[in-house]
């Protein structure tokens, strides 16, 4: 499967300053391996004990991987992947 | 209910439209009478449109003609005709409240009287009275909301003026900094005049030039376990979020669920922003989506930061616009949905966001029961010891 996975602002110093990021797989764990495989900085980034980081979101074409199963959560061809960490900027200062 | 001979109105007294009412789905209710009228007491949940307008402005109110519509007027003589024109419309059940007013009174109903907009006000928000949605009900409902926003800054700027400009009547603002130069590129509240002045000031002084309709409360400290609870105390009907750290972001959530208070809540970075609004028990709260904030290794670096300057204009606004709707009860808010806004791209994307049964704060077992002070992860080299995006 080609999977789109689009790379939030955030994390985006991990991928040389790529937005978005075509990988292979058909479950999000397999998408995302593909990614920091090629990108390894961004995995200390986005796992945390085997899993995605408490603080870091994955949505399926729209759709929270959590309310999914979870990494195993299938993709189609042509699907987006995207990424979410917890961003604090609200631009108060 | 009868049928007045050789016509297909029906009649009926304001005891069976009241009953017709409180059946689900209920008819759509007009009052065709004249605004000055109006003012002076109508019928709930009914919507002005004098008979003059009947025919041209209908379509909005009722844009489903299979749906009955119920009108009155004062006697029943006006909304006898305006039946009788949606008849010709090609409404299937166009009614008419044989009494008016005059019999609806005479039973003792309810009766909804609003406190009516001075001329000064109808002429301000004539904009506003011209939306079927909003009127002069919701205009009101306006000038008796209160909203506090955190921060004024990026995105508190477009944010405060916009609901200035719509005439919220309260406005609470957070924020313990002063205004710097380095936030005159994107905070539009503030002037290059009110440089190193506190920015809660600058705010109060530019909304009231803008609006003196609103109320400004001012909340010059930064927001913490201490202080919350009396400001929250305070009866707000909506928080707009616009704060810049991970402390903040977790008490403002944690006291909006204690409180029960919705918060719009909205962050930019660089290019891209987003949006949502957390509604308590509705929808998920920001701890069901990130329970814990980042260790501070991990959080995202200050100094790879910044933003476009109109970046904030757009997620600020929408963050307005979701207050607004709030408080009018207008609309689909932003509950359980998260926009987000790419301004290179010019796109936006929503994902959905659920509440988390396991939730520490919203979930059904909370193990988070007060507040929690996290230590502030990003340090801004300025004296204001806030982080800066």
């Amino acid at each position: 499967m080609n999977v789109t996975v689009r790379i939030p602002p955030t994390l985006r110093t991990e991928t040389a300053g790529e937005r978005e990021v075509a990988v292979a797989g058909s479950t999000v764990r397999e998408a995302l391996q593909d990614l920091t495989t090629r990108y390894p900085q961004l995995a200390q980034r986005i796992y945390a004990d085997g899993g995605l980081a408490r603080f870091v979101n994955a949505y399926v074409d729209g759709e929270d991987v959590r309310t999914l199963d979870g990494l195993e959560t299938h993709v189609r061809d042509g699907s987006t992947v995207i990424l979410l960490p917890a961003m604090a900027g609200g631009d108060a200062s | 209910m009868e049928t007045t001979a050789g016509s297909r109105v029906e009649e009926l007294d304001a005891g069976a439209a009241q009953a017709l009412l409180e059946s689900d789905p209920p008819p759509v209710l007009v009052d065709v009478r004249e605004p000055a009228e109006w003012n002076q007491g109508h019928i709930p949940g009914a919507t002005l449109v004098p008979l003059g307008t009947v025919v041209e402005r209908i379509g909005e109110v009722a844009p489903d003609r299979d749906r009955p519509v119920l009108l009155y007027c004062r006697s029943g003589a006006r909304s006898l005709r305006a039946a009788e024109a949606l008849r010709e419309l090609g409404y299937a059940r166009p009614m008419n409240v044989a009494g008016g007013l005059v019999d609806w009174e005479a039973r003792a109903l309810p009766l909804v009287v609003p406190s009516s907009l001075d001329p000064d006000k109808l002429r301000r928000y004539s904009r506003h009275l011209l939306i079927p949605e909003l009127g002069e009900e919701g205009q009101l409902r306006l000038l008796e909301a209160r909203m506090l926003l955190v921060g004024a800054g990026g995105l508190g700027s477009p944010a405060a003026l916009y609901l200035a400009a719509a005439g919220v009547g309260t406005l609470g603002i957070i924020d313990a900094d002063t205004v710097d130069d380095s936030n005159l590129q994107r905070q539009v509240l503030h002037s290059t005049a009110a440089l190193g002045h506190p920015k809660v000031e600058s705010a109060r002084e530019r909304i009231e030039s803008l609006n003196p309709d609103v109320d400004v409360l001012t909340y010059e400290e930064r927001l913490t376990s201490e202080n919350i609870d009396a400001i929250l105390d305070e009866r707000w009907d909506v928080i707009v979020d616009g704060a810049d750290n991970f402390p903040t972001r977790y008490l403002v959530n944690d006291a909006s669920v204690w409180h029960d208070v919705p918060v719009v809540h909205g962050s930019i970075f660089r290019f891209e922003g987003q949006v949502t609004v957390f509604k308590p028990r509705e929808g998920p709260c920001y701890r069901c989506l990130f329970p814990q904030p980042p260790p501070p290794e991990l959080a995202p670096s200050c100094a790879e930061g910044g933003v476009l300057g109109v970046l904030p204009g757009v997620i600020g606004s929408i963050q307005a616009n979701e207050a607004l709707k709030l408080a009018l009860g207008i609309g689909t808010p932003l509950v359980g949905r998260l926009l987000l806004y790419d301004a290179l791209e010019a796109s936006f994307t929503e994902v959905a966001l659920r509440r988390d049964p396991d939730c520490p704060v919203c979930g059904e077992n909370p193990t988070i029961t007060q507040y929690v002070d996290y230590v502030e992860f990003c340090l801004a080299p300025s004296a204001g010891g806030v982080s800066r995006p």
